[in-house]
């Protein structure tokens, strides 16, 4: 019987950087197999592989026993692979059922496009994954949970036989989560094979019944779900057992550093009121799309309110105004390292010293000299591995670009740092790096907001849990009340429901 | 106090280099320098082939060639600012048509010449503001803008003078405006650059003000999140593109001694072309003002010493078009190369990686 | 355990609806305002000077004037449908009026022949765009820049001070530019045939919706293996040949061109694009509302100077035109963000 995917020894560099040496994968119809692995394992450029964006080096790539070569996506999807990428990309101007044929859209026989087709196809595969989208409508304005039904219907009505998910639940909300997971174990029920990559080993536990980790590029184990544990596949991700994954400073709570009250945004969040000292660690918890990063960002002035106000030190904060809530001393590390948080193209140098520009120049005069000390100071603090300053910022990995973001900030020197999801997308080691460096912070007495989506990290970080459902705190914990249940059922009903 | 302890600092890697390459590595491919080399080459062989080339008599090549790029070497100087900020303003050369019909205009009707050039100045400033806010504020793409506006004020330039021109400027002003400095080849005019190319170059290079505008060039969402004032840094390059296009039609007028509508047509193809040659990415966010400048005078030599060789005015056009489209193409293919290095090629990246 | 799991699922995933208010739907409905407009424009205009439309020259005039604009626009408007711009359709017009003037005169082709000559001949200029954009990625702002400049100066050398003689033009040919059919001059017939033909194939072959795809979303266009290569190239052929065919009209209607004919008529062209219904950034837009547009503007220049309106203000026009449809359609937009805003919160 021979496998429906097979990889062996795949290699595939990028310049001077291996990012797959000797990769081995093998995937089976009627299966849903995670691939599991540290930022830089290689996990996404084997599935851009598979999916034909990249053509590998060397090593031996079978499609149901046959040799595959692909040049283009649209030859990989012909031979009936289907990836589904975490950012679903649909094309706003265009309906669904245009979205789902897209390419290949069907003829009447006077060769004219057959919309009445489309659309009857379009509702039944949609009817087929339990759900209703009107077929006319035009893809803009549809939530992300919906685009990636879209796409999972696009991948059905090709045909798919290999259907690749990368992180698909990472900005699916509770109950969304559990629909798609229904339809991926519908998917494996037809006889797809599914390849199933996350960092939430909650969800590959429950879901998936094989699991494959790599590690630098290669193949480390492949087993059943049922014969590992959760540390045993960490330990196999990053090669060695993992300690204390959260080590927490004890600090001492100083005045309180920002006050935040009332703050109101229509349709976004309302009445938020809260409180962070001098050397605390507050958590913002809650399911994704309950509101967190959007309060942080009003907070910091990228996003605007309505009403509300924010004061640091006493000081108010001005809304809408990012620079002088910097200068007041608010520092801000954004969720999306790649688009918000620094300049893949700059120089390290560059991306380090731009926060801080203003206070570097001398008589409103700056040159690169005066960027050098700061720049190599912070990226020392903060261990970044690189050779020189001018190296470019995307050459680095994931979670030394996650550095550079920390260091742009921590040479802000803020009272107020506040982190939207600090450790995601990046390996183990360099996560636990980032804690402790956000332990050490507040036990030199910088007040921190965190928000996370991770709940072990929740509980080990935070010294307040506040937890955030639709748009309003509904519930406060302190650290030694804060138990997953607790948190989580705050997270999910409303104030009334909750018992105090 | 720091908010992180040293003690970190013995794991570290060994100390940084500033930079990961020798200078000769650093300096040598950049576009400037060749561009800079292909200058001096043409200077060179011009002031040896070309009769009378650099001598400040009649002929006064030299000087004759640097008065006609007087223009472009002002119009440059905000505009590079402004495609480092991935924006453009193509609209320079109608706000110049406009700002010398203004300035002809209220002259005609007996205002004081330095009222009426302080005035077209004003007006130029006034064109910068509407192209800043329907492109900051009401957030529309600048090229979409900024080609509305080409046409909108050069409409309006030739609408409000007609088919008259305004030709009676004191004729000291017009010696002054189109004459050089005693004994050499250097044009009056272009002494007026000399402190505006410091100003922007300080500015682009060596300010805080500038490292936002590479910023914002490079990323606009990257840079409103790093505190970087991406509206009001926007807002401030259309406004000063306006007032310097505003001064140009100042001069230009005075220079030939005529308002017209049409003044200044087609010159922004060669600011484009000036500074996209000079190694400024037309996407934003890397580039220098020397580099621009070098442009500038690199197609002003290059179409003079081809005029004084007998090949006609109108050949200027072909040859710029095709400048314009050979660097760009240049620009793009190295771009690529780069990027297929950093391992980027692919556009959505999913996940970890 | 993460805090994606909740124990009671939620009724049906949220939705962000655009609501559809009424003057969303009023803008939505471009191509009807725009024949209001129009069908009022002309009206004032008839009432004061009733020849403008009903006289036999009055009429013919003004179905006919317009017919080049709008089969110029068309060929502008695909291009911009792809998130594209091009600048140099009027340097290929002008170029293809003069090389088909000068082929009758100096040849004894048939003019069919040398109306396929000048048709290939702006789809040849307008491939050279197409290649650059399409196989160098390179904005093709800055390429068409450089063509309009470098076409336009080609004109210029080739040409210099002469011009067409309309002795050189066949009598045939200049016929067909004032003949009519059942009242219906026989360009405006040719305008009305591209119209069709273009909007058909955008409307219902997978080249052409492929087109708005790509204007939509260039990326995920990549991603799904659509021919991104191809899907851009091509527009800039049609727009070529499009804008070739403008210059054969123009030389059938005012058999003569010198070296600066079609100069800024990419001006008028982008405006009746844009007023006419397409986004500026790409991916919608419909050649019936760019036709209307293209129109519009042409009857404007026919109608100011009856409305006492001194011609040389129509370029300011068409500039404020161009301003105030992509700011109104820019305006709508936020608009109709808010109140989706508004909405969800509700």
């Amino acid at each position: 019987m021979s496998h429906l995917l097979e990889m062996r020894g795949v290699n595939k560099s990028f310049g001077a950087v291996a990012a797959l040496a000797g990769a081995n994968f093998v995937l089976d119809a009627g299966s849903i197999h995670a691939l599991v692995g540290e930022n830089g394992a290689g996990k996404s450029t084997l599935v851009k592989i598979i999916g034909g964006l990249h053509e590998r080096d060397g090593g031996e790539f079978l499609l149901e026993g046959d040799a595959v070569e692909f040049q283009s996506t649209a030859a990989a999807k012909d031979a009936g692979i289907a990836v589904i990428y975490q950012e679903p990309a649909l094309f706003p101007d265009l309906s669904v059922a245009e979205n789902l044929f897209v390419g290949r859209q069907p003829y009447t026989g006077r060769g004219t496009i057959d919309r009445a087709e489309m659309r009857r196809a379009s509702r039944e595969l949609t009817k087929q994954l339990g759900v209703y989208i009107d077929p006319d409508r035009e893809a803009r304005g549809l939530s992300i949970a919906d685009q990636q039904i879209v796409e999972i219907a696009k991948s059905i009505s090709l045909n798919a036989k290999v259907v690749i998910m990368d992180e698909p639940t990472a900005a699916l909300s509770g109950s969304e989560v559990d629909r798609l997971m229904g339809i991926v174990r519908q998917l494996r029920d037809e006889g797809k094979g599914i390849v199933f990559i996350s960092h939430r080993f909650d969800e590959v536990f429950s879901l998936c019944d094989t699991i494959t980790v790599m590690r630098d590029g290669a193949h480390i184990a492949t087993s059943p779900i049922g014969a590992v544990t959760e540390d045993e596949v960490i330990r196999q991700m990053v090669g060695r057992s993992i300690g204390n994954l959260f080590p927490k400073q004890e600090a001492k709570l100083g005045d309180v550093v920002l006050e935040v009250k009332d703050l109101t945004s229509a349709g976004v969040f309302y009445d938020v009121s809260f409180g962070v000292r001098s050397g605390e660690i507050v958590c913002l918890a809650g399911l994704v799309g309950a509101g967190r990063s959007e309060i942080a960002r009003a907070i910091f002035g990228v996003d605007r309110y309505d009403s509300g106000s924010v004061t640091l030190n006493d000081m108010g904060v001005p809304k809408h105004n990012p620079s002088a809530a910097m200068k007041r001393g608010m520092g801000f590390v954004p969720e999306d390292r790649r688009k918000q948080g620094f300049a893949m193209t700059a120089s390290v140098q560059t991306n380090i010293t731009l926060p801080i520009r203003n206070s570097l120049a001398k008589l409103g005069i700056l040159t690169s000299r005066m960027e050098v000390a700061s720049a190599a100071t912070w990226a020392r603090r903060l261990q970044v591995k690189m050779r020189a300053l001018d190296t470019e910022a995307g050459m680095l990995s994931g979670g030394n670009q996650q550095k550079i973001v920390l260091a742009k900030w921590l040479a802000t020197e803020p009272k107020l740092l506040i982190v939207d999801e600090p450790t995601r997308g990046i390996d183990v080691g360099t996560k636990s790096e980032v804690h402790r460096l956000i332990s050490e912070l507040a036990g030199n007495g910088v007040a921190v907001l965190m928000i996370s989506s991770e709940l072990p990290e929740v509980l080990g970080m935070a010294d307040r849990v506040l937890v955030v459902r639709e748009g309003r705190i509904t519930r406060e914990f302190a650290r030694k009340d804060a138990t997953p249940e607790a948190v989580m059922y705050a997270a999910t009903h409303a104030t009334e429901e909750v018992a105090t | 106090m720091s908010a992180i302890s040293s003690q970190h600092s013995t794991n570290a890697t060994a100390p940084y280099l500033v930079h990961g390459k020798p200078l000769y590595r650093r300096v040598l491919p950049r576009p400037e320098v060749v561009l800079s080399l292909g200058l001096v080459l043409i200077v060179v062989l011009s002031t040896l082939f070309v009769p009378h080339y650099l001598r400040p008599n009649a002929n006064y090549t030299f000087s004759t060639l640097l008065l006609n790029a007087t223009p472009i070497l002002f119009l440059l100087l905000p505009e590079t600012l402004i495609i480092a900020t991935g924006d453009i303003d193509l609209s320079v050369s109608s706000v110049l048509g406009l700002s010398s019909a203004v300035f002809g205009l209220i002259y005609q009707a007996g205002t004081p010449i330095w009222l009426a050039a302080a005035l077209a100045v004003v007006v130029g400033g006034g064109v910068g503001v509407i192209n800043g806010v329907l492109v900051t504020i009401v957030g529309l793409p600048s090229l979409a803008v900024t080609i509305g506006t080409l046409a909108l004020f050069r409409g309006i330039a030739v609408g409000i003078l007609g088919t008259t021109s305004v030709t009676n400027f004191p004729p000291p002003l017009t010696r002054f405006f189109s004459g050089s400095v005693p004994g050499t080849p250097i044009p009056w005019q272009i002494l007026f650059w000399f402190l505006p190319v410091m100003a922007f170059a300080v500015l682009l290079h060596f300010t805080p003000f500038g490292r936002g505008i590479f910023a914002i060039g490079r990323s606009s969402e990257m840079a409103a999140f790093s505190g970087v004032n991406v509206t009001r840094t926007r807002l401030i390059l259309f406004i000063l593109s306006g007032l310097v296009s505003g001064l140009v039609g100042v001069f230009f007028t005075l220079q030939y001694s005529n308002a017209i509508g049409s003044n200044g047509n087609g010159v922004e193809l060669q600011v484009v072309t000036a500074i996209v040659l000079g190694g400024v990415s037309i996407w934003g966010g890397r580039g220098t003002l020397f580099g621009a400048i070098v442009g500038g005078l690199f197609i002003a030599s290059f179409s003079k010493s081809l005029q004084v060789l007998g090949v006609s005015d109108d050949a200027i056009y072909v040859i710029t078009g095709v400048a314009l489209i050979i660097s760009v193409v240049t620009a793009s293919i190295s771009k690529h190369i780069s990027s297929r290095r950093r391992g980027t090629a692919s556009p959505l990246q999913a996940g970890g990686d | 355990m993460t805090l994606q799991k909740a124990p009671t699922p939620r009724t049906a995933a949220t939705t962000t609806v655009p609501v559809r208010s009424v003057v969303e739907r009023l803008f939505r409905a471009r191509e009807l305002s725009l024949l209001v407009i129009i069908i009022a424009f002309i009206a004032v205009t008839t009432a004061v000077q009733p020849s403008y439309l009903l006289s036999a020259g009055g009429w013919r005039d003004l179905l006919r004037g317009p017919a080049m604009l709008v089969v110029v626009s068309i060929g502008e408007a695909i291009v911009i449908l792809t998130r594209n711009i091009d600048l140099s359709v009027g340097s290929i017009l002008g170029l293809t009026t003069y090389l088909c003037g000068d082929l009758m005169h100096a040849t004894s082709l048939p003019i069919l022949v040398i109306v396929l000559i000048g048709l290939a001949f702006g789809a040849a200029l307008g491939l050279v765009n197409g290649l650059l954009v399409a196989f160098l990625d390179v904005p093709s702002l800055v390429i068409t820049l450089g063509t309009q400049y470098a076409y336009r100066g080609i004109a210029v050398l080739w040409i210099g001070g002469n011009f067409i003689r309309p002795e050189w033009v066949p009598g045939s040919f200049k016929h067909f530019g004032l003949s009519q059919i059942l009242t219906i001059p026989w360009l405006f017939v040719v305008g009305l045939v591209v119209m069709l033909v273009s909007g058909w194939f955008l409307s219902s072959r997978r080249g052409g919706r492929d087109l708005y795809a790509l204007g939509s979303n260039p990326d995920a266009a990549v991603l799904y293996g659509l021919r991104t290569r191809q899907l851009t190239l091509v527009p800039f052929m049609i727009s070529g040949l499009l804008s070739g065919l403008g210059g054969i009209m123009y030389l059938s209607i005012f058999a003569t061109g010198d070296s600066k004919v079609g100069i800024g008529y990419e001006f008028q062209a982008i405006a009746a694009a844009v007023v006419g219904g397409v986004a500026i950034t790409g991916g919608s837009g419909r050649v019936w509302g760019v036709a209307l547009g293209g129109f519009f503007l042409a009857t404007l220049g026919t109608a100011l100077p009856v409305l006492n309106v001194p011609s040389l203000w129509q370029q300011a026009i068409v500039g404020l035109l161009i301003v105030a449809a992509i700011t109104l359609d820019r305006a709508f937009f936020i608009v109709r963000q808010r109140q989706a805003r508004k909405a969800v919160s509700e």
